[in-house]
C-alpha cells in the first residue's frame, strides 16, 4: 500500500469518485422514468405481460462491454462520451425495474384497488394515489439492486477510457501497481453500501405505514 | 330510492348473472339481497355503481337513470362498504375516511374533520386516528370501511357482505350498531348477504335470489318466515321459521307476569329455603339485575358465583316473544325473567303463558282483519 500515492493522486480520485456517483446514479433516475410506465404496461396488459418483460429482461443479457462498444455509432457520439456509459445502464435499470414495477402494482391487495374504483377515483388518480405508494416496498427493493448493480457495471467502462473509479483497476493493472486496485475497490464498496443505504432510507421515509418486521 | 329495471347481465361465455331483474330499493330503507352463491346478488350489486356494466336494462338512482353517467362522479355519490374493508395500507386511519370527502370536493381540513367525527361515530377511540390499517383487527378496520362510505354523506350505500369476514360475537356487535346507525342517518342501502339470518335481522326488505339471477321474492322479513312464496324461499329461510318470526311480534303488554322471589348472592340456604316457592329459585346482584338460579335444596353454605345454573335467558318486557318465549324455555324453573329496560327484574312467564298470549294475538289480528 503506497499512501503517499494516494496523497498525490487525490484530487484525481476525488474526480473519478463524482463521475463514478453520477454515471451509477442518472441511469437509475432515467431508468426508473421510463420503466414506471413500462412496468404499468406490463401490470395492465394481462396477455402481452410476458411479452413486455421478457424483452425487457433480454436486454439484461446483451455483455456490457459490447454495448459500450456499440452505442457510439447508433447513438452518434464519440466513443469516450459519457454518454454512452449512461445509455447502457439506464437500458439495464429499465431491464431490471419494469419487472420490478409490474411486480409491485400486483402486490396491491385487489380490494384496495376494487375500494378505490369503486369510491370513484379515476385511472390515473388511482395510479399515483393509491397503487404506486402502496408498491413502493417492492419498487424499492428492485432500486437497491439496480444501484448496486450499475456501481459495479459503470466500472468496466474503464475498459473504453471513460472516466470512472474503473481507471483505477486499469491502471493498476498496467503499471503492476496494488494501491490504485485496492483503493478503487474500497471506494467501489463503500459507494455501493452508501447508495443502498439511501435507498433503504428513502423507503423508510416514504412507508411509515408498513408492519415494523418482528424478527423472532 | 334505486331501481332496477328489467335489469339482465350476460357475460361474454353465455352465462346469465341476472335475469330480467326489476325491483325498487325504497329511499331511508335498507334492502338485503340474499341468496346461494352464484345467484347474482353481488353482480346485481355491482351494477349499481357500474363496477359491473349491465347487458341491458336500466338501473335509476331517486328517478335518475345511470346509463351513460360518468361512472367516477356516479361512484362518488354511492358508499361502497366491502368484506375485507379494503382500506389504504397507506394511509392513516384518519385519511383512510377522509378520502371519500376529498373525493367530493372537500378540503383536506375539512374532510379530516368530517372524518374524526366519524371515527367516533362508528365506536372507534379518537386515538386511532393515527394508527395505519394493520394495526386494527378485522372487526375495526370493518368500523373504518363503513365511516369511510359515509365522509362523503352519500344518499346511497351499497354494502357487500359487510360483516361476514369477522367472528360470529363482533358480527352480531356490528350489526347491532349499524342498525342504530341507520335509523339515525337513515340512507337508502342495498346489502349483500348470503346469511339468511343477517338478512332478516337487518332488512326492512328482503330479495331473496335463486341460482341464475332469478328475484325468488321479494318482502319483509316478517312475511319471508311467514309467508314464502314458494318451496326454494321456504327451504332457503330454513328451519324453525315458527319460532323465528315470533323475532318480529312484539311481547304483548297484556302478558301476565308474575312476581318472581330472588335472593341476593350471599344469601344463607335458610333465607333462600324461606323465599322460595318450588326447587329453584332465582338469584339477583344489589341491582335486581338477574344473575342466575339457584336449586335451593342443594345449597350447603352462602350461595356464591359458583352455585348458580347460568342456562337461563332474560327478556325484556319490550322485547319479542322469541326472546320472553326463548327466557321461559330456557330457565331450570321453566319460567322466563323479564327485566325492565335498566336490565332489573320486573317477573317472570312460563312459556304455556307466552304460547297462550300468542294465540289471543292471532285470534285478535284475525278478527280485525
Amino acid at each position: 500500500m503506497n499512501f503517499d500515492w494516494i496523497g498525490r493522486e487525490s484530487d484525481t480520485i476525488v474526480v473519478l469518485l463524482l463521475w463514478h456517483i453520477a454515471l451509477s446514479v442518472i441511469p437509475v433516475v432515467i431508468g426508473l422514468a421510463i420503466a414506471l410506465p413500462l412496468g404499468w404496461a406490463a401490470h395492465r396488459s394481462g396477455i402481452f405481460k410476458s411479452a413486455i418483460l421478457g424483452t425487457t429482461g433480454l436486454l439484461y443479457t446483451v455483455p456490457s462491454l459490447a454495448l459500450f462498444v456499440l452505442l457510439p455509432p447508433i447513438l452518434g457520439t464519440k466513443i469516450l462520451d459519457p454518454a454512452n456509459v449512461v445509455v447502457a445502464l439506464t437500458v439495464y435499470t429499465v431491464a431490471l425495474l419494469v419487472r420490478t414495477v409490474s411486480d409491485g402494482l400486483d402486490s396491491v391487495p385487489v380490494e384496495t384497488v376494487q375500494a378505490a374504483t369503486a369510491m370513484g377515483y379515476r385511472g390515473f388518480q388511482r395510479l399515483v394515489s393509491v397503487e404506486l405508494p402502496v408498491a413502493v416496498p417492492v419498487i424499492s427493493a428492485g432500486l437497491r439492486v439496480a444501484v448496486v448493480s450499475n456501481v459495479s457495471v459503470v466500472s468496466i467502462a474503464a475498459l473504453i477510457g471513460t472516466q470512472q473509479l474503473g481507471l483505477l483497476f486499469t491502471q493498476g493493472a498496467q503499471l503492476q501497481f496494488l494501491t490504485p486496485i485496492i483503493v478503487g475497490i474500497v471506494l467501489c464498496l463503500v459507494l455501493a453500501i452508501v447508495l443502498d443505504g439511501l435507498v433503504v432510507l428513502l423507503n423508510k421515509r416514504l412507508t411509515p405505514w408498513v408492519p415494523k418486521v418482528v424478527h423472532a | 330510492m334505486i331501481t332496477f329495471e328489467n335489469i339482465t347481465k350476460v357475460y361474454p361465455d353465455g352465462t346469465t348473472a341476472v335475469d330480467d331483474l326489476s325491483l325498487v330499493a325504497p329511499s331511508g330503507k335498507l334492502t338485503v339481497l340474499v341468496g346461494p352463491s352464484g345467484c347474482g346478488k353481488t353482480t346485481s350489486l355491482r351494477m349499481v355503481n357500474r363496477l359491473i356494466r349491465p347487458t341491458s336494462g336500466d338501473i335509476l338512482l331517486d328517478g335518475e337513470s345511470t346509463n351513460g353517467m360518468d361512472e367516477a362522479l356516479l361512484r362518488r355519490r354511492i358508499g361502497y362498504v366491502i368484506q375485507h374493508a379494503g382500506l389504504f395500507p397507506h394511509r392513516t386511519i384518519l385519511d383512510n375516511v377522509a378520502a371519500t370527502a376529498r373525493l367530493t370536493g372537500k378540503s383536506k381540513r375539512e374532510a379530516r374533520l368530517i372524518a374524526g367525527e366519524l371515527i367516533e361515530r362508528v365506536g372507534l377511540p379518537s386515538t386511532f386516528a393515527t394508527r395505519y390499517p394493520w394495526q386494527l383487527s378485522g372487526g375495526q378496520q370493518q368500523r373504518v370501511g363503513v365511516a369511510r362510505a359515509l365522509a362523503s354523506d352519500p344518499d346511497f350505500m351499497l354494502m357487500d357482505e359487510p360483516f361476514s369476514a369477522v367472528d360470529p360475537v363482533v358480527r352480531g356487535q356490528l350489526q347491532e350498531e349499524f342498525l342504530r346507525l341507520q335509523r339515525e342517518i337513515g340512507k337508502t342501502i342495498i346489502m349483500v348477504t348470503h346469511d339468511i339470518d343477517e338478512a332478516l335481522k337487518l332488512g326492512d326488505q328482503v330479495a331473496v335470489m335463486r341460482t341464475g339471477g332469478h328475484l325468488a321474492q321479494l318482502a319483509t322479513p316478517e312475511e319471508l318466515l311467514t309467508a314464502p312464496a314458494d318451496d326454494f324461499v321456504a327451504d332457503f329461510v330454513g328451519r324453525d321459521r315458527g319460532y323465528r318470526s315470533l323475532g318480529f311480534v312484539t311481547a304483548a303488554p297484556d302478558l301476565a307476569v308474575r312476581p318472581e322471589p330472588a335472593v341476593e348472592l350471599g344469601s344463607t340456604p335458610e333465607a333462600a329455603r324461606a323465599a322460595s316457592t318450588d326447587d329453584w329459585l332465582l338469584v339477583v346482584d344489589g341491582h335486581r339485575h338477574p344473575l342466575g338460579w339457584v336449586e335451593q335444596r342443594a345449597l350447603t353454605g352462602p350461595i356464591t358465583i359458583g352455585d348458580l345454573n347460568l342456562s337461563g335467558t332474560v327478556a325484556s318486557r319490550t322485547g319479542t316473544m322469541r326472546q320472553v318465549l326463548d327466557a321461559s324455555l330456557s330457565a331450570p324453573s321453566r319460567r322466563g325473567v323479564l327485566v325492565d329496560a335498566d336490565g332489573a327484574l320486573i317477573g317472570s312467564v312460563t312459556a304455556a303463558e307466552v304460547v297462550g298470549s300468542l294465540d289471543e294475538i292471532r285470534s285478535a289480528k284475525g278478527a280485525a282483519s
